[in-house]
This record gives C-alpha cells, sequence and structure tokens, in this order.
C-alpha cells in the first residue's frame, strides 16, 4: 500500500486493566477507501475501532501502548484533544443511538457545538447531511418530531446524517446494520458506497457478503491480533493466510 | 395429569394476584382511614368561620375572647420558609447529583454518597437543636437582631433536609440516562460539560423535577424544625429575618393546650387538612410531571 494512508497505526497494544484486548497492531488505512474489520467475536475490532477516535478513553483503566497517526500526528500524544479528534473523525454505533431531541436537533447538536448558529446555515446543512444519508425524503416534513418516533433503520440514517454533519475527515461504524431488516441494510450499503468518494470509511461487519460488497480493503483480526490485512477481492478469494480462509469459509474451529 | 397441573398453577396465580391486591388494598384503606378522621376533627370549625375567613383572615388568636380563626399568616409562613429552602437546596442538591453521577472520581464518590444519606437520616431534632445553639446566636449577632430564630435559619435547616431527597432522587435519574446518549455526545466531539448540560441533564429533566417536587414536599411538612427555630410569630413576616410560625408548627405547639373537640381543637384539625392538600399537591405534580414528560428511552428498533 502505497503512502495515501490518513491513519496509521504504529505497534499498538491495548489494555483493558489486566487484559490484553490488541497485540502489535500494524494497519493503514487509505483515505477515501472503505476497509472493513472482520473477525470473530470478541477478537477486538471494536476496541480498534474505538481507539482510532479515542473513544476508549471514557472507559476507565484503559491503557494504549504504540502510536495512532491521524495526517501523521499521533493522536495519544499528550498535546492533543480528544474533542478535537472526535469532531474530524466521526463515529457511527451498532444500535442507533439518537438523542431523545426532535429530527433537526439531532443533526445540528454537533454543528451548534462547533458554533455554527445561523438558522439558515443550519437548516441548510440539516438538508444535506439528511440528503447524503438518504433520510431527507422521508423525514423533510418531520424534521421538528422526536427521532425516536422513527424506524430503527431510519435511526440508523438519522445517525451517520448527524455524524457526516460535523464535516469528517473519517467516519468509523461499528456494526452500522446489525440490528436492521435486509432493507434498511441494502440502503445503508447504498449510501456507503456513495459516501467513499469523500470520506474515509472504516466498517466492522460480520456480515462477509457485507464487507465483500462494500470494501476496498479488509482485515482479518482474530484473539487480538491482525491476521491478514490485504484487498477486499484477493483476502476472499485468494487468502495469504490459512486461518483467513477457514474463516471466510465458515470452517472456523 | 397435565391439565391438574395447568389448573393448581393457575390457582396459584390467582392466589398470588390476591394476595398482592389485599396488601395495596390496606394501605389505602387506612390512608382513607386518616383522611375521614382529618376531616371529621377538622371540618366543624367551618361552623364557627367561613372557608374564606379562615383561610384569608390575618388574625391568629385561637385562645382569645372572642377567638381568631384566620390562618393566612401560617400559610404565608409554610409557603416563605419553603420557598427559600427550595432556593438553597435544589440548586446544591442537583448539582450534588451531577457531580456524584457524573463527574467524581470513584473514591469521592464513595465518600459523598453515603455523607448525603447519613443527612437524610439525621433526626429533625438534632437539626432544630444545632439551629438553636448554633445558627441562631451566629445570625443575631452578626446581623444585629432581636433573635435568630427567623425564616433564614429554618430556611437553612430544611434545605439541609431536603437537599438528600433532591439529590439521591436526581442521581438516579442521571444515572439511568442511557449510556448510547453519552457516547452519541462524546463522539460527535462534545466536552464532558456540554454532554452534561445539553443531553445528560435534558433526558433526567423529568426524574430531577420529580425530586425537586418531592424535596419541597418533605420540607413543607417538616414539624420538628420549623416548631424549634422558625420564632413562632403568627404575622405575616416583612423581612427574612422575622419570626414566622408554619402550620405543622402551630399544630405541634398548641394541640397540647387546646380542649378536646373545642373550636381550637378543630381549627388545628382543619389547618392539618390544609396542608395535606398542599402537600398532596406537590406530589400530584412531582407525579405529573414523572409521566407526562419522560422522554422517550433508548432508541427503539
Ligand atoms: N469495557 C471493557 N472492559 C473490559 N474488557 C473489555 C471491554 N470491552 C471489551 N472488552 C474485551 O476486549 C475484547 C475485545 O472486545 P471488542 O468489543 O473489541 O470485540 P469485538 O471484536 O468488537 O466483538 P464483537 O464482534 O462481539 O462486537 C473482548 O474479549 C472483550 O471481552
Ligand atoms: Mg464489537
Amino acid at each position: 500500500m502505497q503512502d495515501d494512508s490518513i491513519i496509521k497505526v504504529k505497534n499498538v497494544n491495548f489494555h483493558y486493566g489486566d487484559f490484553k484486548a490488541l497485540t502489535d497492531i500494524n494497519m493503514d488505512f487509505e483515505k477515501s477507501r472503505v476497509t472493513a474489520l472482520i473477525g470473530p467475536s470478541g477478537c477486538g475490532k471494536s476496541t480498534l475501532l474505538r481507539l482510532l477516535n479515542r473513544m476508549n478513553d471514557l472507559i476507565d483503566g484503559t491503557r494504549v501502548e504504540g502510536e495512532v497517526l491521524f495526517e501523521d500526528k499521533n493522536i495519544y500524544d499528550s498535546n492533543v484533544d480528544p474533542v478535537e479528534i472526535r469532531r474530524r473523525i466521526g463515529m457511527v454505533f451498532q444500535k442507533p443511538n439518537p438523542f431523545p431531541k426532535s429530527i433537526f436537533n439531532n443533526i445540528i447538536y454537533g454543528p451548534r457545538l462547533l458554533g455554527v448558529t445561523g438558522k439558515g446555515d443550519l437548516r441548510d446543512l440539516a438538508e444535506q447531511s439528511l440528503r447524503q444519508a438518504v433520510l431527507w425524503d422521508e423525514v423533510k416534513d418531520i424534521l421538528g418530531q422526536s427521532a425516536m418516533m422513527l424506524s430503527g433503520g431510519q435511526q440508523q440514517r438519522l445517525c451517520i446524517a448527524r455524524a457526516l454533519a460535523m464535516k469528517p475527515d473519517v467516519l468509523l461504524m461499528d456494526e452500522p446494520t446489525s440490528a436492521l431488516d435486509p432493507i434498511s441494510t441494502a440502503k445503508i450499503e447504498e449510501l456507503i458506497e456513495g459516501l467513499k468518494k469523500h470520506y474515509t470509511i472504516i466498517i466492522v461487519t460480520h456480515n462477509m457478503q457485507q464487507a465483500a460488497r462494500i470494501s476496498d480493503y479488509t482485515g482479518f483480526f482474530y484473539l487480538g491480533k491482525l491476521i491478514e490485512y490485504n484487498l477486499t477481492e484477493k483476502l476472499f478469494t485468494t487468502p495469504d493466510v490459512k486461518q483467513t480462509e477457514d474463516y471466510i469459509t465458515g470452517r472456523f474451529g | 395429569m397435565y391439565l391438574s397441573s395447568v389448573m393448581s398453577r393457575q390457582l396459584k396465580e390467582i392466589v398470588i394476584k390476591n394476595i398482592f391486591f389485599l396488601f395495596a388494598l390496606v394501605s389505602i384503606f387506612i390512608l382513607g382511614l386518616i383522611i375521614v378522621f382529618l376531616f371529621r376533627e377538622g371540618v366543624p370549625i367551618f361552623k364557627v368561620v367561613s372557608v374564606k375567613d379562615f383561610i384569608f383572615g390575618n388574625e391568629w388568636y385561637p385562645t382569645y375572647d372572642p377567638p381568631d380563626f384566620g390562618i393566612w399568616p401560617l400559610i404565608v409562613g409554610s409557603i416563605i420558609v419553603t420557598l427559600f429552602a427550595s432556593l438553597i437546596a435544589v440548586p446544591l442538591g442537583i448539582l450534588s447529583a451531577i457531580y456524584i453521577s457524573e463527574i467524581a472520581p470513584p473514591l469521592m464518590k464513595e465518600i459523598l454518597k453515603p455523607v448525603i444519606e447519613l443527612l437524610a437520616g439525621l433526626p429533625s431534632v438534632v437539626l432544630g437543636f444545632f439551629g438553636m445553639v448554633v445558627i441562631a446566636p451566629f445570625l443575631q449577632e452578626t446581623f444585629d437582631l432581636p433573635t435568630g430564630l427567623n425564616i433564614v435559619n429554618v430556611s437553612i435547616l430544611l434545605a439541609i433536609m431536603a437537599v438528600p431527597t433532591i439529590s439521591s432522587i436526581s442521581e438516579d435519574a442521571l444515572y439511568s440516562v442511557p449510556r448510547e446518549f453519552k457516547e452519541a455526545s462524546y463522539a460527535l466531539g462534545a466536552t464532558k460539560f456540554e454532554t452534561i448540560v445539553k443531553v445528560i441533564v435534558p433526558a433526567a429533566l423529568s426524574g430531577i423535577s420529580t425530586a425537586v417536587m418531592l424535596g419541597m414536599a418533605r420540607a413543607i411538612g417538616e414539624t420538628m424544625v420549623v416548631l424549634m427555630v422558625a420564632g413562632g410569630a403568627a404575622a405575616i413576616p416583612e423581612s427574612i429575618f422575622d419570626s414566622v410560625r408554619p402550620m405543622p408548627a402551630s399544630i405541634a405547639a398548641e394541640m397540647g393546650e387546646a380542649p378536646f373537640r373545642s373550636d381550637h381543637y378543630h381549627a388545628l384539625f382543619a389547618i392539618g387538612v390544609v396542608l395535606f392538600f398542599m402537600t398532596l399537591f406537590f406530589n400530584l405534580i412531582a407525579d405529573y410531571i414523572s409521566t407526562k414528560f419522560k422522554e422517550v428511552g433508548t432508541a427503539t428498533l
């Protein structure tokens, strides 16, 4: 992989208290590409994802060794403000988690924190983000209603729109479709397809077909280690490592 | 065989259900009994004085001849000390709840929580005593007053009593704000302070409002403290350093000397009725807020 990478993970070990969840991870994420992280439950995919925008800071007793370079600056340097990082690296969670506020207020939550206050600006931003998330047509008449009234799939697209409203450089998605029906899932996959022109997307998924369909690169994790990291096409057709092959063909012990 | 086991299971369900119903009925029955008693002893006063003159009358001279049964100064006394106490207790209670549930390091939490709970367990007579021998002389000297037993003193003590109620119920409300909301906020680049102010507190608002109402109900019904440190003047106060005679203090102070079933006796019960309605009102508001403004829970799938 040439040096188009926006995030570089270098020799990272990660501990929850005494438990070592990630061992010696080296991984570069290329700009404007979709990278999928796959692997069995508990192998550390979410941990790695949350490491990239310092969400793990919120958990007591965690420890990071190594470096995570975002645009060649280590985000774990003591002079880096995690708030700044999270504004540029957005995140979508496994379970849709809109705030118990109106749809409109959900979208403008982040921009408001950044100091965008003009009514017109906020409205434009909301429309733009909702269009990007392919939700605009469904909610344009009910922007004032509680986001809790939306269906699960709509809520998840709202959460994506909310993250996009921050105009992040990178979008982290942790199993964004695992709680959704096939139709909503297809919509979100389409959406990711459209977003990758402008955003770097890193997505955790348990759905092999999904990883194969939407990603350019795929990393396979097992027990906290990165076993294989390759072009998606290569990894799913002629993987270099036997363990990967066993996993993707479902012959895993 | 199978049928009979289903039958006995159903029977068991019915028996259990009825036992619970019975217990619920007993407490309702007792409450009803108290209310009936309160009204039976209180209502006869209205043969002597009209409801309007009783509630809005400015003179409370129950032992004069002829007596005056106007409890307006007592009502005003109760409302004023409750308001001032709330002014102190509400911010203190809510802020301490926020501090304990969201900000305090674990060790601090371990210390603070039991301390506040201990405050709730403090007998009110001990607090009253503290007001009499510590706060009263202090107020009297620093502000050069005729007496330190006044509105300020009572309000401080009532606030001390209301803080644990407000704090612990608010804390529960804050704890029950789903983790997902906080994570969503942080992931959007919010600071801890922004997350608390814009997400956590609004999501817990109904619980916090309930806490405030219950804290106020606690203050308005408190007897021992107002009896000991309010000063006992049955007049409409003109300054916050005046003495007052809140309703519970009047009842407690005079019940012993009022002849059984005299007008004075009935008047005191009628004060009890008024007080009952006031606390009921606070509780109803608390109840209304907690059901009406409950924010719809976490994301539904
Ligand atoms: N907050 C935590 N405290 C302690 N250990 C944790 C914590 N979160 C995760 N772990 C542990 O770290 C390991 C990796 O967890 P992680 O959530 O990253 O797995 P995952 O690959 O995302 O799994 P899944 O596919 O089930 O989401 C697991 O063994 C888990 O038990
Ligand atoms: Mg996970």
